[in-house]
Parts: structure tokens; C-alpha cells; sequence
């Protein structure tokens, strides 16, 4: 009774890891600019990867592979919303660069944040990962 | 089902290594070789291949892409077009390609067990590597004991890559160890990437040290350990600036410690050459010969981590600081961090492996 409970959830939790996969694939190809790609492939990889991988935890029942899925989990949970937004923060360091407006969601310490100047970063730095 | 993974593993391998040929960015180029390196080491893991799958992950995937990305930084991301050499190039990799082709016809299928290297000496290593190592994982034992010597070549090669390296880069070194100054873009400005650092640094050096030492019972070992130490400490560097780690682990001591590794792995050889047994031969270096090849075992993994570990370092220092000289150079430091990401998420991802 619970074993087939636990493996319906995870193969719920699976399909939907699978989807959410899916439509961050789709959306990296899509999206017309970069910050909205970019969006697509962190959000969606952030959270599929955690829906799979809690999946895999269900079934793999108490053992060494749960403990050792487990710090996957929370490596992923550090590691993925950090690279996009260093991602992100490298963009904002060349050519494609966001209008002060939009980039003025960033509060924190302004004095430490705005200070390297953009336009004497080089401009050849990611400027492929706009253009295909 | 297997076929499927196969045949889905391979095409991709293929995609990526034709666009890899194809792409004029090298910098998309250096992130694709990445991806190839990550594809082969899942096709590896299909095909049980564990140790080796994940070697690649580590070098392949991880720490060979952020050293090329290091060496574009220093000369640039554009490739600079030679139309006649790469006719010569096309020229020759036709012929060698269609020849390697023909040759798999003469190859066993893959797992025969009539094939040349199943008749040889793999039926001795199956079958008394518990009784002779006694260790579980028969890779390490083959790898470390009973072909040790090649072990040793490799680590030897590991080391002379870093000597090239070094004398290469070493005389702007030489200039630059005076006249420090201070950049002030050295070091990432950005709050996320500083904690984030800190905060996995720590597991990243304790994952490295569990691949060591536990590299007799699961996969891994000393080139593993090696690779995913040193991550951790250009993982430093890249977001805290070269002054920083240089604090940490001082360029002196990496290049003493490069060779270090090498000369424990050569003592080791040399102990057991001294107590009337061959060289390498590790059942000289206890009373009971199996706790004499654990003993030798433990004392060649910690000199191939320390070599691997000391030579990526130093190769990320030197290109560090000549990327310092240029003016240009810093700038590019939030851009690695998205490749050093890249690498730790691997490190992690091999943890279901072991």
C-alpha cells in the first residue's frame, strides 16, 4: 500500500520534473533576448532538477543513495540560482547591459554594486550568447 | 532500453563534436567540449565503466574546460582563420578517420569473451585481486597495484605538463611577485558569489578528500581527489582574487608540493625495491603482504592527489597572474564563475556514482 503510494508520488514528481525540463529547453530556444533565456533555463532548471531528484529520494528508500541524493539536492539548491546569477551579473557587465531602470532591482549596498564602471568593461565578453 | 541510451548518448556526442569543429567562438567552443566531456562520461556510466566515467566528469567536464576558458582570456575568443592549413588538417583526418573505421571491423564486439584483452591478464586480476590487494574495487587495485608503473608514467606526465607550464609562464611571474599592486577589480564585488563560495568550499574539499580515501572500496582515487581539490581552491581565487589564495596556499608551496606527490609515489617504489622485492611491488612493505599493498595503495593515491591537486593549481596561478599584467584581465572573472559552477555541479552529480 505505502510502496505503491511512494511510487506513484515519485513518478508524479518525476513527469512533472520532466515538464518543467521540457519547457526550459523550449523556452531557452524561444525566448527572444538573453535575461529572458536566461530566465527560462534558471528558473525551470532550479526547480525540475529538485522535482527529479526528490523523486529519485522516494524511491530509493532508506539507504546510503537517499543521504547521498540528498546533498545533491541541497549542492543543486546552492549552485544552480548562483550560476545564473553570476550569469546574469556578467551580462550586466558587457555590451548587454539592461537600462538603469530595470537593473535598479538590486538594493543592497549601491555603493559596492555600481561601482566598476560598464564601459570600460570589454564589450566582447558574452556577446555570443545573445545571437544565434 | 540500454540501445536507446546508447544510440540517444552517442548521436549527441556526435552533434557535439561536429559543432565543436564547425563554431568560429572559441569560447562556445571551450563550453561545448565541456558538454562533450560530460556526454562521454555518461555514456562511460552506461557502459560500467565507473572509475573512468568519473575521471572524465571531473577532468573532461570540470577542470579542462575553466583551464581553456583561462587560456582564451589570455588570447582571445576569435579564431583566426587558415583556410590552407585546415584543408591539410581536413586532408589528413579523412584518410586516419576512414581508416579507424574500416579497422572496427576487425574489432571483438563489444564484452566478447574471446576478445585479446579478456584472454590476457584480466582473468588473473578478476580472480585474485581479492585474494592479493584485497580491496573491493579491482579498478583501483589493477590501476594502483598491479600497474603501477603505468600510474607512475601518468603522474610523471601530470608533473612534467606543470613544469612546461611553468617555464613558459615563469618569467612574468618573476616580474609580477614584486611590484603587487593592489587590482581593484581582483576580487568579485558581487555579496551572492562570495558567501555562495564560502559556503561550498568547505563541502567541496571534504567530497575531495572522501573520493581519496574511499577510492579502495568505490569509484575514485588520487586523480579524482586531485582535480576536485584543486577546484576548490580556484574556486577561491576566482571569486576572492589570486592575492587571496595566494595567502592561502603560497605559489612556493603548490610548486614544492607538485613534486612532493611525485617523489612519495617514487620513494614508495623505491622502499619496496629496497626490501628485496621489485620495484612498485607494495607486499614488501609489511610482514603480511595484503596490508603491505593497503599501506602502498594509501601512500601512491596521496602522492597522485597531491601532484594532480598541486600541478591544476599552480597552471590556474600562473595563467591568474599573467591574465593580471593584461589590463583587460579581471574583467572577466564573473564569467568563469559561471564555468566553476558548472564544474562544482558535476562534482556533486558524481556523488550518486559513488
Amino acid at each position: 500500500m505505502i510502496d505503491s503510494l511512494l511510487s506513484g508520488i515519485s513518478g508524479l514528481l518525476l513527469g512533472l520534473g520532466c515538464f518543467f525540463m521540457l519547457t526550459g529547453a523550449i523556452g531557452v530556444l524561444r525566448f527572444p533576448d538573453f535575461y529572458t533565456r536566461m530566465h527560462a533555463a534558471g528558473v525551470t532548471d532550479t526547480l525540475a532538477t529538485f522535482l527529479i531528484i526528490t523523486g529519485l529520494m522516494l524511491t530509493a528508500g532508506w539507504s546510503l543513495a537517499l543521504f547521498k541524493l540528498g546533498l545533491i539536492l541541497l549542492f543543486i539548491f546552492f549552485t544552480s540560482p548562483t550560476a545564473s546569477h553570476a550569469l546574469a551579473r556578467s551580462a550586466q557587465h558587457c555590451e548587454l547591459k539592461l537600462p538603469e531602470q530595470s537593473s535598479a532591482s538590486d538594493p543592497r549596498s549601491p555603493t559596492s554594486t555600481e561601482s566598476p564602471p560598464p564601459p570600460a568593461m570589454p564589450t566582447e565578453t558574452i556577446t555570443t550568447l545573445e545571437r544565434d | 532500453m540500454e540501445l536507446l541510451l546508447d544510440i540517444a548518448l552517442l548521436a549527441l556526442l556526435l552533434i557535439t563534436a561536429i559543432s565543436i569543429a564547425g563554431i568560429k567562438d572559441l569560447l562556445a567552443a571551450a563550453m561545448l567540449a565541456g558538454i562533450y566531456g560530460l556526454l562521454s562520461a555518461g555514456f562511460f556510466m552506461t557502459m560500467g565503466a565507473v572509475d573512468v566515467a568519473f575521471t572524465e566528469a571531473a577532468v573532461g567536464a570540470g577542470i579542462s574546460p575553466l583551464l581553456i576558458v583561462l587560456t582564451l582570456a589570455l588570447c582571445g575568443r576569435q579564431q583566426r582563420g587558415d583556410r590552407q592549413r585546415a584543408m591539410l588538417a581536413l586532408f589528413l583526418v579523412l584518410p586516419v578517420g576512414a581508416l579507424l573505421i574500416v579497422a572496427t571491423h576487425d574489432m571483438p564486439a563489444f564484452g566478447a569473451a574471446d576478445a585479446p584483452a579478456q584472454m590476457h591478464v584480466a582473468p588473473h586480476y578478476i580472480q585474485q585481486s581479492m585474494a592479493e590487494i584485497g580491496i573491493p574495487n579491482i579498478v583501483t587495485s589493477v590501476l594502483a597495484s598491479y600497474r603501477g608503473y603505468d600510474t607512475f608514467g601518468e603522474v610523471v606526465v601530470i608533473f612534467t605538463a606543470g613544469l612546461g607550464v611553468l617555464s613558459l609562464l615563469m618569467r612574468s611571474q618573476g616580474i609580477d611577485e614584486p611590484t603587487v599592486e593592489p587590482a581593484p577589480n581582483a576580487q568579485s564585488r558581487d555579496i551572492v558569489l562570495r558567501v555562495i563560495a564560502k559556503v561550498l568550499i568547505a563541502p567541496i574539499m571534504l567530497y575531495a578528500l572522501y573520493v581519496q580515501f574511499h577510492g579502495e572500496y568505490g569509484p575514485g582515487g588520487g586523480f579524482q581527489a586531485g582535480v576536485i581539490f584543486a577546484v576548490g581552491f580556484i574556486l577561491y581565487g576566482l571569486v576572492f582574487g589570486l592575492d587571496a589564495v595566494r595567502r592561502v596556499a603560497s605559489h612556493g608551496l603548490v610548486q614544492f608540493l607538485s613534486a612532493v606527490g611525485v617523489l612519495i609515489y617514487g620513494s614508495v617504489g623505491l622502499l619496496s625495491l629496497a626490501s628485496g622485492k621489485s620495484f612498485l611491488d607494495y607486499s614488501a612493505l609489511a610482514s603480511n603482504p595484503v596490508s603491505g599493498q593497503h599501506i602502498g595503495i594509501i601512500a601512491i593515491e596521496l602522492g597522485v592527489g597531491i601532484t594532480v591537486a598541486a600541478v591544476m593549481i599552480m597552471i590556474f596561478y600562473l595563467f591568474a597572474a599573467q591574465l593580471r599584467l593584461q589590463p583587460r584581465g579581471p574583467s572577466l572573472t564573473p564569467d568563469h564563475q559561471g564555468t566553476d559552477a558548472g564544474t562544482a555541479h558535476l562534482a556533486s552529480q558524481q556523488q550518486g556514482a559513488g
